[in-house]
């Protein structure tokens, strides 16, 4: 099945058009030795086929429409209004490209100009990039947008330890075309102020999670201070759900504020596409990294929306821009901003409020199972939807009952990253998880431990 | 008529949508820590819909009309697919979950990377990176630790030609080389001669895009595959053409050392107006070792498909991770189904039909709008925007063409050649379109000796005039101004 709606007759009237006798004509440029090559693929299928192929690929999975979930850890099982995918769906948007005309684009730009807009409130900063392609590339460049605003000298970059695994492998990774090191990572019982005595002359940024990847509030009083003391930004990965109820980055002085939007109307779609949020203050508007929708008028004066300061990108830039960045997540932001809009402000609150009884409740449950602990290094420090179970064995064999006997997918395996952690779950609830279903989980623990 | 902004269609306490109450005993919040407003808009769920629904009206997609934007592939995007990445066998599996429960996933993610190391002639594909520019950066990350593990830092320096992408020179600065600039010869073609002046022991690399962004098939490939080479250096394919090559000549076979892959180009994952895309990257034998992971493997008995095992593997030397989790694994679902769609076979036609339709085009333009290379182009050609004797530019041709229903071709690139109208029609539009199109460009062309007035103020049928962009990127208004009031 191809898509090419030549027939026979028009083929031939192009080519004489071009005036080459055979189609194979055209490739002549082509060393001969590889024209043509003879590619090893499957038989080809039809559309009926491959609908029917792939629902049996897609049924060797456990997914968590059929299965309880209690898994998080950066990508979570969130409530999706329907309002979303009827958007998302309509053809003018899915399948335009990036609006460099903006005649013909100014749906698209607006519905940015109003993501960014929501993603400014929702995290108390000023100004928003149109998206970037998930939490843990905004972070790294967010990073290196640090380097590049205290001098491009220091090379020194703070990171908690309490930043999700992932995030700090993809910034080092970012890192490796500088002379930057990360530093502060290596030790898990590290906390704020631990991190904030490495602050020195040599340091670009401050990199804390907040709730952390463990689910908890750090205390971040007087943290920005004494960031911006040494000269050096803070940069804060937050939980858009969680912003709806808690105090934003900004008004605690972050500089940058990253997080993943998945949870703001997405599928977790095995990890990807998700939407990186990236939010700053005006000072480093012309660093900013990524598209950027601004507002203007059109030559009879009536309001329209282009994209901007495009003296930071590449495709002006070269060399010199502040990113390479050209396909985002324009998808993603407009799924961000309809979930943003359909909940609205008492809906997101509500969704926050729900994840955070919710998961207590589940805390409070498991803490009565004999042999179990939560949050065992921190049982003080309040958290938001997710939290630490100390286990008295392998994960994985928890998990097994659990899913084998209860249809129930279990929390993250802690252990995976740190020794430390060995035997500790990372659980998350959410909205999602009515209580039957977190009294099962209970259920489950309690026989996978006994 | 502008349509208002969401915040000028809140109204306090209105709600789109009702959630559960809650059935577990409440816990109290912790009230230091809390917010007052989360600054959300307030709307019904009807007003939410019907205001998506008029910005949607004031959007142009491939669905709407012909939309022949040069270097950006804008061919038809299967409707099958959307539904097939919509299944909840795929769309609501969690990325963490144990790699037993998700089996299905990871068979697709293997047949992928094997699929498309095929196509490109690579030993091993990593899909992780999220879009080209993406890409671009990972195999500059996996140029330099290849050299570095051979002792050989001294090699800063990427070659890159002047028509090149901005993301090639953006991509390599990000990767702490340096960009120096290969002017192009009289064909279009690298120029050799300066190719050969750089290529010395500084030289960690060459970004060659194949056919250039002319639209042109490099006609000394292995020449200029052979002198990187011969310094030293890789060749480093960017993959934004690679829907002019499918089924026609594998990169790999040219001696290509890596490459990255557009799934939103070549195998029409639709581009959502701006991302999300995919940009997976090939590697030959000697470099596949440091693509970034985890990357797809199997254990068991290749022979009985059904049996094999999958499970997540970093390769060994690699670069690390370019993104959390698999990159946009839903792009990979619909790659993998337009794949299997086409075959080898249907693969091959859509190269040919996108060469055909962009030759046709050329054949039928050339005599209004000059063609400065003009020979027999792969997947797209450049002319130029302008009328002998008229003020009108390529810029204006552009808009004009929005009041005739068709999106304009890129604007402006290749910066080598003077207003630029860069022209891509894919293999998915007919002749009828094509003709229709080449219509429009010569009315075009009478109305700007006729009528040139007419075309320097156009668009005159979009729902907004020309916009002020010098005024936008002056005032900065990036945020609603109620977005600004506590």
């Amino acid at each position: 099945m191809t898509y090419i709606p030549h027939t026979d007759d028009e083929r031939r009237a192009m080519l004489d058009t071009i005036g080459v006798g055979h189609f194979e004509d055209l490739f002549l440029d082509a060393p001969e030795r590889v024209r043509f090559p003879e590619l090893d693929l499957p038989r080809v299928v039809s559309e009926m086929e491959v609908a029917a192929a792939m629902r049996a690929l897609a049924a060797r999975n456990a997914d968590l429409q059929r299965h309880e979930s209690f898994l998080g850890a950066g990508s979570y099982n969130h409530f999706v209004p329907t309002t979303v995918d009827y958007v998302l769906r309509r053809g003018e948007f899915y399948t335009a490209y990036t609006p460099y005309q903006p005649e013909a684009s100014q749906g698209m730009l607006q519905a940015m100009f109003e993501y960014q807009s929501m993603i400014c409130r929702l995290t108390g900063m000023e100004v928003s990039n149109a998206s970037h392609y998930d939490g843990a590339t905004s972070l790294a460049e967010g990073v290196l947008l640090a380097l590049d605003a205290t001098d491009g000298k220091r090379t020194k970059v703070i990171v908690s330890p309490a930043v999700h695994p992932q995030y700090q492998q993809v910034v080092k990774t970012y890192l490796g075309g500088t002379d930057a090191r990360v530093v502060g990572d290596e030790d898990v019982t590290r906390d704020i102020d631990d991190l904030a005595a490495l602050l020195d002359e040599d340091t670009a940024a401050l990199v804390i999670q907040n709730p952390n990847f463990l689910g908890q509030f750090e205390d971040v009083d007087g943290l920005a201070d004494s960031v911006h003391r040494a000269g050096a930004l803070l940069i804060v990965v937050s939980d858009p759900i969680a912003l709806g109820l808690i105090r934003p980055p900004g008004e605690d002085g972050a500089d940058i504020v990253v997080a993943d939007g998945q949870p703001l109307g997405l599928p977790p779609s095995f990890g990807g596409p998700h939407v990186g949020i990236f939010a700053t203050r005006k000072d480093h508007v012309r660093r900013l990294v990524g598209r950027v929708v601004g507002e203007t008028v059109d030559a009879a004066g009536e309001r329209g929306y282009v994209l901007t300061l495009g003296t930071r990108e590449q495709h002006i830039r070269r060399a010199r821009a502040t990113s390479n960045i050209c396909t985002n997540a324009a998808l993603g932001a407009l799924a961000a901003a309809v979930y943003l809009a359909t909940l609205g402000k008492h809906g997101l609150g509500r969704v926050a409020k729900l994840c955070y009884h919710k998961s207590h409740y589940a805390a409070a449950e498991i803490g009565k199972i004999p042999g179990l602990s939560v949050n065992p290094q921190a049982p003080d420090k309040p958290f938001f939807k997710e939290f630490v179970v100390a286990l008295p064995k392998p994960v994985a064999q928890v998990n097994k009952v659990l899913l084998e006997e209860f249809g129930i997918i279990g929390g993250y395996d802690l252990g995976q990253d740190d020794p430390r952690f060995e035997n500790h779950m990372l659980v998350a609830v959410t909205e999602m998880n009515a209580r039957a279903a977190i009294d099962r989980f209970i259920e489950g623990l309690r026989r996978a431990v006994a | 008529m502008s349509e208002p902004t969401i915040y000028e269609r809140s109204v306090p306490d209105r709600c789109g949508v009702d959630l559960p109450d809650c059935d577990v005993p409440e816990t109290p919040l912790p009230q230091d820590l809390m917010r007052a407003d989360n600054g959300q808009p307030e709307l019904s769920q009807l007003d939410v819909v019907r205001h998506f629904l008029c910005l949607s009206q004031r959007n142009f997609g491939v669905d709407s009309g012909f939309y022949p934007l040069g270097s950006c592939t804008m061919k038809y995007n299967p409707k099958i697919n959307e539904e097939i990445a919509r299944l909840p066998g795929f769309a609501w599996t969690h990325p963490l979950q144990d790699p037993d429960t998700v089996q299905g996933n990871l068979a697709l993610m293997y047949r992928l990377q094997d699929w498309l190391s095929e196509i490109g002639g690579f030993a091993a594909t990593s899909l992780q990176p999220s879009a080209g520019a993406h890409g671009e950066f990972t195999a500059l990350l996996m140029m330099r630790a290849w050299h570095g593990d051979r002792g050989d830092t001294g090699r800063i320096q990427v070659l890159i030609p002047d028509s090149a992408h901005g993301t090639n020179p953006a991509s390599t600065t990000m990767a702490g080389l340096i960009a120096v600039e290969i002017p192009s010869d009289e064909r279009g073609n690298v120029d050799l001669a300066a190719l050969r002046a750089a290529s010395n022991d500084r030289v960690a690399g060459l970004m060659l895009t194949n056919p250039n962004t002319l639209g042109l098939f490099e006609e000394q490939i292995t020449e200029i595959v052979d002198l990187v080479h011969g310094c030293g250096g890789l060749v480093y394919g960017d993959g934004a053409n690679m829907n002019a090559l499918t089924g026609i000549a594998r990169p790999g076979d040219l001696g290509i050392d890596l490459m990255h892959y557009n799934l939103h180009k070549t195998f029409a994952t639709p581009h959502g107006g701006g991302g999300p895309g995919s940009g997976p990257i090939g590697a030959s034998d000697a470099l596949a070792s440091y693509l970034p992971g985890p990357i797809i493997a199997a254990e068991g008995d290749e022979e009985a498909e059904d049996r094999l095992r999958y499970f997540l593997k970093m390769p060994d030397r690699s670069i690390g991770r370019i993104s959390t989790f698999f990159g946009t694994f839903g792009m990979l679902v619909r790659a993998y189904a337009y794949i299997a769609m086409h075959g080898a076979e249907g693969l091959r036609e859509n190269a040919m039909h996108a060469v055909l339709n962009a030759n046709y085009l050329r054949a039928k333009l050339r005599d209004t709008y000059p063609v400065p290379f003009d020979r027999i182009n792969m997947h797209e050609f450049v002319c130029q925007g302008r009328i002998r004797g008229s003020p009108v530019r390529a810029f204006d041709i552009s808009k004009r063409l929005l009041d005739y229903g068709f999106h304009p071709p890129t604007n402006y690139f290749p910066l080598t050649v003077q207003e630029a109208l860069m022209i891509e029609p894919t293999e998915t539009e007919s002749k009828q379109t094509l003709d229709a199109f080449v219509e429009a460009m010569l009315r075009i062309a009478k109305e700007a000796r006729d009528d040139p007035e007419l075309v320097v103020t156009a668009p005159h049928t979009t729902p907004v005039k020309r916009l002020d962009e010098v005024k936008a990127a002056r005032d900065l208004v990036l945020c609603d101004a109620e977005g600004r009031k506590k």
